[in-house]
């Protein structure tokens, strides 16, 4: 028996998943900060010359959200 | 009502020029682009040509974007990164003028288009390689070598190898994403005042709650535009830094 697909439904099914990706990525943020401030009110020396790693810590794992967008977009507009 | 928050990255041409097959047409982004440069050209150029001792606000500005990526390189990449000064920080203002003028309300994002971030990436990407070989030659495929057991080391390299080549992509995707979502995300907004003032009744004062929302999500745009900057240039000088030095300390 053949299905009918709309591949059109599947594909803003799996734009909207994508997105789920989000999900890691607000945890991944909210660790990096989070774990720089505790760091940084135990030793506030410290805390300005790791302001860098912070920033890369929050980039990639930014980015590894945003790959998920990429995704979506793909889906949503190919 | 129908909005589309994607139509505002649309590149419409403004003089159209064709030369053979291709399109080389004067586009709205190219509009911009000649907008951000001028401007940046012009502020740095006047902040700091009377260079007074006391530095009025424009000359400080200056004086302070210049000394930011001066101390950022210093620390990333040591005095040997010095050398590329003059990349990272036209690229650094750049980026932060093209996403802070992004942000004017009539305005073109020019970092919202992966043709331009990937450019950028592309020019970053080619002077660390051209510098790593200039200056280790072939040593410079130790990069992809740790100090470990060999039965370690191989898979090691496979994976440095795959995260190396995967660097051009996070790095203009990571620019092009953040602008792209952030004004997706306005324009959205914007949609749902449009949709509740234009309702009518009770429902036109309740606009003002996503009105106030964006008034939100625009600082936070401000703070994202120069974040995405500022990580765009950190990373360039890490990986400028790792073509000097590879894994020695510096």
């Amino acid at each position: 028996m053949a299905v009918p697909v709309d591949i059109t439904a599947a594909k803003q099914i799996g734009a909207g998943l994508a997105t789920i990706a989000f999900v890691g990525s607000g945890i991944g943020i909210g660790v990096v900060f989070g774990n720089y401030i505790s760091g940084a009110l135990r030793n506030p020396g410290a805390a300005s010359s790791q302001f860098t790693n912070l920033y890369i810590g929050y980039a990639l794992c930014e980015l590894q959200g945003l790959f998920g967008l990429l995704i979506a977009l793909i889906l949503l507009f190919t | 009502m129908a909005i589309n928050p994607m139509e505002q990255f649309t590149v419409k041409p403004l003089i159209p020029i064709h030369i053979g097959h291709y399109d080389i047409s004067f586009t709205n982004q190219s509009l911009w682009m000649v907008i951000v440069v001028v401007s940046l050209s012009l502020f740095l150029t006047l902040a700091v040509s009377k260079g007074r001792i006391v530095p009025t606000r424009a000359q400080s500005l200056a004086e302070l974007s210049y000394e930011f990526i001066g101390g950022m390189i210093d620390m990333t990449a040591g005095p040997a990164g010095l050398k590329y000064f003059p990349l990272i920080f036209t690229i650094f203002m750049f980026i932060l003028f093209c996403n802070g003028f992004g942000l004017l309300p009539i305005a073109f994002t020019v970092t919202s288009q992966i043709a331009i971030t990937f450019a950028l990436t592309a020019l970053v990407i080619v002077t660390a390689i051209v510098t790593g070989f200039a200056r280790h030659g072939l040593g410079f495929f130790r990069l992809f070598v740790i100090k470990a057991p060999l039965i370690i080391v191989i898979p090691m390299a496979l994976l440095e190898f795959i995260s190396f080549c995967a660097r051009p992509l996070s790095l203009s995707m990571r620019l092009f994403a953040n602008m792209l979502a952030g004004h997706t995300m306005l324009k959205v907004m914007a949609g749902f005042v449009i949709a509740l003032g234009t309702a009518g009744g009770a429902y036109t004062l309740l606009a003002a709650a996503p009105e106030a929302l964006i008034v939100g999500l625009t600082a936070l745009e401000f703070l994202v535009a120069f974040l995405q900057a500022y990580v765009f240039a950190i990373l360039s000088c890490i990986y400028l830094s790792e073509a000097l030095h590879l894994h020695d300390n510096h």
